[in-house]
């Protein structure tokens, strides 16, 4: 029994492949469903996301079943096999373990560390599971796979840092105010970016906000998405008063705030704080106001900074994660092997011989004096039981199955049905 | 059974301040759990050793100068404690728990006086005086840590250097507001205790104000408090000032307790506790 994990991701195919790739939520189910039924495959499971397809199997001949995957991989798209081959990885046993471990704790992502992929992980099995792919194997590994992402994450900090400008900004700002829930946003220029930024800022607690723009009316568009004010570049002095956080991003050649214009307004604020982020080029606030007491500038730049200085921690982090990945995998490993025939059968012995031995432990000294061959009988008597008891599933575990699929599921369920002890 | 007390007490302590520091560079809740819960035994630890005390002279046994350097790292655990019950501040512990070792440590050095000032010590204000002012300097010492971290995380955020302290500290609202708190408790504290202060004055000594340098000093620091108190409510002074105000505030109060305390003349003065000149 092996298991293969045949794939394409960004390191190894360029969009324009990745993209026709892509299998639909739609497909994945009709291409199970097909798979499941080919005499090579016992387990499979299909992840695609816009990084990466991949499909992971439990097969008994894994050069054969590759070959296969690929072929199908390709046809559902219309595409040539041979030609998409060189994009392809084919990776067996330990390797396809520690590459699916590594998947899911998003080592192995673009952006090291975000969150999404554990989701798509997730949808991917549970769809696995609804077309009866998954059986002993995958189910155990599967949850493994989870269980690695979880201690990745809350053991190492790769996903602790924000990795882009926006999420930078809210990072800061819940350094600055901690609850985001009463602040007031004033968005100055209604660019894209800022629009991205004060989007998070929502998502994070912020519910009110107020929009200046030369073109009134995209003030008023960005306003009612949501559910905020449109005010007119000259009024943002007025609102300065009210508000907390503010992203400019308006086009204009000069400071729009300026050192003395902020001073004169800390009175009036009552010195509450203000975060100022701004994203245009050239800069619209003027960098002096960070000197003010309770007053935060950042400019496009330094959150540059911040995102590519969180990027190098990820990567250091990314080694640790590495490590736990390796860990976990040759824990699986251990356990895969306890799958073959051999030692299955040996722990069933062990274990029936463990019960006789302190079942006779506690039996004897009851019994009262006994004779040696007394003891000899009732030692005899006991190894007969074990001996015919276990013969059946001994006999059944030891038949020739050169002919069969799922030797490993068989064996799985041997060893649940007897609480074999299993290496965690 | 006091001697075996005070290596509990020190152990405690010191196994807090090592479970916190190691916290602030590991970042594991478990060490910050065992952190809390070592500290929280130093704490009963020394609650036992007050009670156990208290029954061996009979009277309130925080009187030398010896007694006060605990009866001080008592307040600032237990005020500790309490903070940590309403917000998460682990990282303070860091702070915390080393300076209750230390100034556990620093009254297990200080040799002991074995006569008693000749100052009534059955008087009810005596307590009064002794709990309030110390249970306001325990919190005051709290808002002076928090200021000092509060300083460094501005920094950290001001200078756009997001690195190790960033990711460690708490936001900076959350800092300042537990400043405020203990500044909102620690005021009324000081207060009581200058007031209960000067009754028992009144009481043992027929005067309530004599200008002794501790008494001059403290209303220094009263002054300074209750101006801070006054910008925070009337002007929404925060942040920097509050947290530079918070650390002068408590430098004084220190060195009202050390320096006017020890080195100054005058009937506070812990050396010769009978001296009343």
């Amino acid at each position: 029994m092996n298991l293969i994990l045949v794939g394409m991701n960004h390191k190894t195919a360029p969009v324009e492949v990745r993209e026709c790739m892509a299998v639909a939520t739609s497909d994945a189910s009709r291409l199970l469903s097909e798979v499941v039924n080919h005499p090579l495959v016992s387990e499979c499971l299909l992840l695609s996301t816009c990084n990466r397809v991949e499909a992971l199997a439990v097969t008994r001949d894994p050069e054969r079943a590759a070959g296969y995957l690929i072929n199908l991989l390709a046809r559902n798209h219309g595409s040539d096999a041979a030609a998409l081959a060189p994009h392809f990885y084919v990776l067996h046993g330990r390797n396809a373990v520690c590459h699916l471990f590594r998947v899911s704790s998003s080592l192995d992502s673009m952006v090291l560390g975000e969150p999404q992929i554990l989701g798509q992980v997730k949808d991917a099995y549970r769809v696995a599971v609804r077309h009866n792919a998954s059986g002993a194997i995958l189910n155990r590994l599967m949850h493994r796979a989870l269980f690695v992402a979880k201690r990745v994450r809350s053991e190492t900090g790769i996903g602790s840092a924000a990795v882009s400008i926006s999420y930078a900004a809210v990072e800061l700002a819940r350094k600055i105010f901690e609850d985001l829930s009463e602040k007031k946003v004033l968005l100055i220029g209604a660019g894209e970016m800022a629009e991205l930024a004060v989007r998070h800022l929502f998502r994070n607690g912020v519910r009110d906000m107020v929009v200046a723009n030369r073109t009134f009316e995209r003030a008023l568009d960005l306003a009612s998405q949501f559910k905020g004010k449109a005010v007119l570049m000259e009024e943002v002095e007025q609102r300065l008063r009210e508000v907390d956080i503010v992203i400019s991003s308006a086009g204009a050649r000069d400071y729009v705030i300026t050192y003395s214009q902020v001073q004169g307004l800390m009175k009036k604020r009552k010195n509450r704080s203000l975060f100022f982020i701004d994203i245009a080029v050239p800069r619209n606030i003027d960098p002096r106001i960070n000197e003010l007491p309770n007053m935060y500038v950042y400019d496009i730049d330094e959150l540059q900074h911040v995102v590519e200085y969180n990027l190098r921690e990820r990567e250091a982090e990314a080694v640790r994660g590495e490590r736990i990945v390796r860990e976990e995998c040759i824990k699986f490993e251990k356990w895969f092997h306890t799958l073959d025939v051999v030692p299955t059968v040996k722990n069933l012995v062990d274990w029936a011989e463990g019960i006789r031995a302190r079942e006779l432990q506690k039996t004897i000294p009851r019994l009262g004096a006994l004779s040696s061959e007394q003891t000899e009988v009732l030692d005899a008597m006991t190894a007969s039981l074990v001996k015919k008891l276990l013969h059946n599933p001994v006999t059944f575990l030891k038949r020739d199955r050169r002919h069969e699929e799922s030797t490993g599921g068989e064996l799985a369920l041997v060893r649940r049905l007897f609480d074999l002890n299993e290496v965690d | 059974m006091t001697a075996l007390l005070l290596k509990g007490i020190l152990a405690a302590y010191l196994a807090g301040a090592l479970f916190y520091v190691l916290y602030v560079f590991a970042q594991k809740t478990v060490l910050s759990h065992t952190g809390l819960a070592t500290l929280g035994a130093g704490f009963l630890f020394q609650t036992l050793d007050f009670l156990i005390r208290y029954q061996t002279v009979g009277h309130f046994p925080v009187v030398t100068f010896q007694q006060t350097l605990s009866f001080f790292a008592w307040a600032v655990a237990g005020g500790f404690l309490l903070l940590q019950l309403r917000f998460n501040l682990r990282v303070l512990g860091a702070l915390v728990a080393p300076l209750a070792l230390c100034l556990v440590l620093g009254s297990s050095l200080t040799p002991g006086e074995p006569s008693l000032p000749k100052l009534s010590h059955q008087s009810v204000w005596l307590p009064i005086h002794v709990i309030s002012v110390f249970l306001g300097n325990g919190i005051f010492a709290l808002a002076f840590l928090v200021s000092l971290l509060y300083l460094l995380q501005e920094r950290s955020i001001k200078g756009k250097k997001l690195g190790f302290f960033f990711k460690r500290l708490p936001p900076l609202h959350r800092m300042d507001s537990i400043n405020y708190r203990c500044l909102m408790v620690g005021f009324p504290l000081l207060s009581l205790g200058m007031v209960s202060g000067s009754i028992y004055a009144q009481v043992s000594l027929g005067s309530y104000w004599r200008w002794d340098p501790m008494e001059v000093w403290s209303l220094i620091t009263w002054f300074l408090y209750a101006a801070l108190l006054h910008q925070r409510i009337t002007m929404g002074w925060h942040g920097r000032r509050a947290a530079v105000m918070s650390i002068i505030g408590f430098l004084i109060l220190l060195f009202t307790f050390l320096g006017a305390g020890t080195l100054m003349q005058g009937y506070h003065t812990f050396a010769q506790p009978g001296e009343t000149s």
